[in-house]
């Protein structure tokens, strides 16, 4: 199988970390070779953070180049648009809706591009738009956007749900479990 | 066997543990610091903090001659701060084995330079292994304890960001204990005076010709046969996985895992086979050079920069290879540079020095972001502990008049690592200088490590504590004064008094880390839109919690801690809590 590619993007802090720890445990368990990048230090710092998820038959790079991301997962509308180029031709862009202004525009210096969804699509991206901020809180946390994202993409894997609650369960403290699985839930079937 | 995801450093610190390693002392610094964490998760490895990196090599070595395998780790400037003892423990030799990792940061994510620490290999006369994935970090951290006994000599191993911080498939094995080398004393082999150091440098000379024998055979240093021998590439590290993933079985490939000693007989062997050889390496042209003292005249950085990371596109475009083009928006965004987080107990003390116009010397750190604007204070950063001795340098050239309005800034666990020697010629050749260290009770950019300031270990056990204001006071200070730097009042009389005294100060400026779990945060603030006027006053401190939106401030209360230093800012007292503990 020719290698997939997943990027997770977003603001330093919102919680791309786990979404890369189910999705590594879910493709390994598929008996795929699975090769998971990220970036840490001074990045993290309310920057913009990028993780690759790539896995098939064998994977060399541990990164996603230009114009190779299959999906763009993205926690943030202006991060979507910033790693639009790593999309292929006929990639999909999952997306937050949710707007965080970032330093230069907090100060003035820049604004917030607007219609960054229709830009998108106009630049000839597949994008699925949701406000996941609102379904996180719905499903009991603020903090689970990461997992309402996951559960949107699996729309779009041919994997029975099974193997997303199994994945979940791997990767989530007990206690936060059914929160998770409803935040899923909420994500999925959106 | 079963396999698992880990992280490249997770893999290094599992093979540190396979191959018996019992102690380990390193500083953290990005990308190294997860295999000292990860290190002192197995019970049979003591495993700490040291204060430096040098301090880590030197108990290393300590342990390696009292008979028990050793590691320290480190970020490539480390390897500088530690670079004393390395050039010397490789004319000693060991006696159990030890191990240095170095982690290299091609294209800077968290580093002040982009240095290549390939040379200390060659320049220390010491081998170094360089894994490209997760499972060979976790087999070459064995392999190097193997090396380091064999051939007595420290071992390094060398990763980089890619290597470092991604997570491939790995097997893992289990532990086992080396057969005990009891401790001799051999004064001639490990008291470097003249007179034995010169009878080692023949031995270390000699060492480097077995090793180079060996890296000739070695199945660390392998060829991977092509289809298409008009090019053949000579490669290691991440750049081996790039070219791989764009070339696949077409060109042949030598890839070299021992980086130094490098095969040089294989390197002809293989230039002699292919039509075109080219070098696929990061950073300095470290193969190409030594293929060209071989006689070999490769393509390297005439084709690839010697600045930054690469990746598969890169290698793909300078080999002649289709490139992937992806969708374009039409339009640059705004960029999302890294800033100090709701709440940082930085923000207050950078923003009364930019208020009272001080000239900021920096050091290492998150406070590092005290540069960027809005705040826009530190005007030079350069090295763990510089800010301390570049004030005092500063204040030396230009006398009073740059005493009265130049301070210095560093944090709590970079004062320990390098910061007291400096303070150390501030209290002997008496500069009026002002010190602020601030102190967050952690170190903080790498991700929360413990120091010898905070009172806990690795494990987060109760530790050693220094007392700041007492060392201070210990070399000489009489004015060493202790400030919130969430009261902006107390910072404003505190900087003014202390620029203003005759005599050298320190001001401990002393919040824990808002990002710290046992900090209790107050309720996050709102803003009063009937008495906001939209002056943007609050703006000035650079809070990521705060905007402007429709002529008025506006508080993210998901991110706001309701530290309160805002309201401080505000004449119209438009800030109030929202009464909701976080």
């Amino acid at each position: 199988m020719e290698t997939k590619n997943i990027m997770i993007v977003g603001v330093g802090g919102q919680g791309s970390l786990l979404a890369s720890k189910l999705l590594g445990q879910l493709l390994m368990a598929q008996g795929y070779d699975v090769k998971v990048s990220e970036v840490h230090g001074m990045s993290q710092r309310g920057g913009s953070v990028v993780t690759y998820v790539r896995y098939g038959d064998r994977v060399f790079s541990p990164v996603i180049d230009k114009g190779c991301a299959d999906f763009i997962v993205s926690f943030e509308e202006l991060e979507a648009a910033r790693w639009l180029e790593y999309l292929r031709p006929d990639g999909q862009i999952v997306t937050s809706t949710q707007q965080i202004d970032p330093m230069p525009v907090v100060i003035g210096a820049a604004s917030y591009p607007e219609h960054l969804i229709d830009k998108m699509k106009q630049a000839g991206a597949k994008v699925d738009a949701l406000d996941c901020l609102s379904l996180a809180r719905e499903a009991g946390s603020s903090k689970a956007v990461n997992i309402v994202l996951m559960g949107r993409l699996s729309h779009y894997f041919d994997l029975p749900e099974e193997a997303w609650m199994t994945a979940l369960e791997a990767v989530v403290p007990p206690k936060f479990l059914e929160l998770n699985k409803k935040a899923f839930a909420l994500g999925r079937n959106a | 066997m079963t396999k698992r995801l880990m992280l490249g450093n997770a893999a290094a610190a599992r093979g540190l543990w396979e191959a018996g390693c019992a102690v380990v002392s390193s500083y953290p610094g990005t990308p190294s610091t997860e295999i000292t964490e990860e290190a002192a998760k197995f019970d049979e490895i003591y495993c700490e903090w040291a204060p430096n990196e040098k301090v880590a090599m030197e108990t290393a070595f300590g342990a390696s001659l009292a008979g028990k395998r050793s590691f320290c780790g480190m970020k490539h400037v480390g390897l500088n701060v530690a670079a004393d003892p390395l050039f010397t423990v490789s004319y000693t030799g060991v006696n159990a084995g030890m191990v240095i990792a170095v982690a290299d940061d091609p294209g800077m994510h968290s580093s002040q330079n982009e240095q290549d620490s390939r040379h200390y290999a060659e320049a220390a006369k010491i081998p170094m292994l360089e894994p490209s994935d997760s499972a060979e970090s976790l087999a070459f951290a064995k392999a190097a304890f193997d090396l380091s006994e064999e051939f007595d000599t420290p071992v390094l191993l060398k990763m980089c960001t890619r290597v470092a911080h991604s997570q491939s498939l790995v097997e893992t094995g289990e532990r086992v204990t080396p057969p005990a080398r009891p401790y001799e004393k051999n004064i001639g082999k490990y008291v470097m005076m003249p007179g034995n150091a010169i009878r080692r440098h023949p031995f270390v000379e000699e060492r480097t010709r077995r090793l180079a024998a060996l890296a000739e055979t070695s199945p660390l240093n392998r060829v991977e046969e092509g289809s298409d021998r008009s090019v053949g590439i000579v490669t290691s590290s991440t750049c081996y996985q790039y070219v791989k993933e764009v070339c696949g079985d077409r060109y042949p490939v030598l890839k070299l895992g021992m980086i130094w000693p490098m095969p040089d007989e294989k390197l002809k062997a293989f230039a002699a086979s292919v039509g075109r050889l080219v070098v696929v390496e990061e950073l300095d042209p470290f193969i190409e050079n030594h293929c060209r003292v071989l006689g070999l005249s490769p393509a390297g950085k005439e084709l690839f920069s010697p600045l930054g990371e690469f990746s598969q596109n890169i290698v793909a475009e300078k080999l002649g290879l289709p490139v992937p083009k992806g969708a374009q928006l039409g339009e640059t965004v705004p960029g999302r540079p890294p800033v100090m987080c709701a709440g940082c107990p930085h923000r207050g003390l950078f923003y009364t020095l930019k208020n009272n116009k001080c000239t900021v010397l920096g050091d290492i750190g998150c406070y590092t972001l005290g540069a960027v604007p809005p705040l826009a204070t530190i005007e030079m950063t350069l090295c763990m502990g510089a800010s301390i001795s570049g004030l005092h340098g500063f204040n030396k050239a230009l006398g009073r008049e740059s005493e009265s309005r130049t301070v210095c800034v560093i944090g709590d666990s970079t004062f320990m690592h390098s910061g007291m020697t400096g303070l150390a010629n501030v209290a002997y050749n008496q500069s009026n200088s002002t010190v602020i260290i601030l102190d967050n009770s952690i170190t903080g950019m790498t991700g929360h490590q413990q120091n010898p300031t905070t009172g806990y270990n690795i494990k987060g056990d109760p530790a050693g504590k220094i007392d700041l204001e007492s060392l201070c006071k210990a070399m000489g200070f009489r004015r060493v004064r202790v400030v919130d730097p969430y009261d902006l009042a107390a910072c404003d009389a505190a900087v003014k008094e202390e620029l203003a005294a005759e005599e050298p100060s320190v001001i401990i400026s002393r919040r824990p880390c808002a990002l710290l779990k046992y900090v209790k945060h107050k309720a996050p603030l709102r803003v009063n839109t009937d008495k906001c006027v939209g002056c943007k006053s609050c703006m000035r401190i650079g809070c990521p919690a705060i905007s402007i939106k429709e002529g008025k401030a506006r508080v993210d209360a998901t991110l706001c801690v309701g530290c309160g230093v805002c309201g401080q800012l505000c004449r119209l007292n438009a800030f109030e809590s929202t009464g909701k503990e976080a």
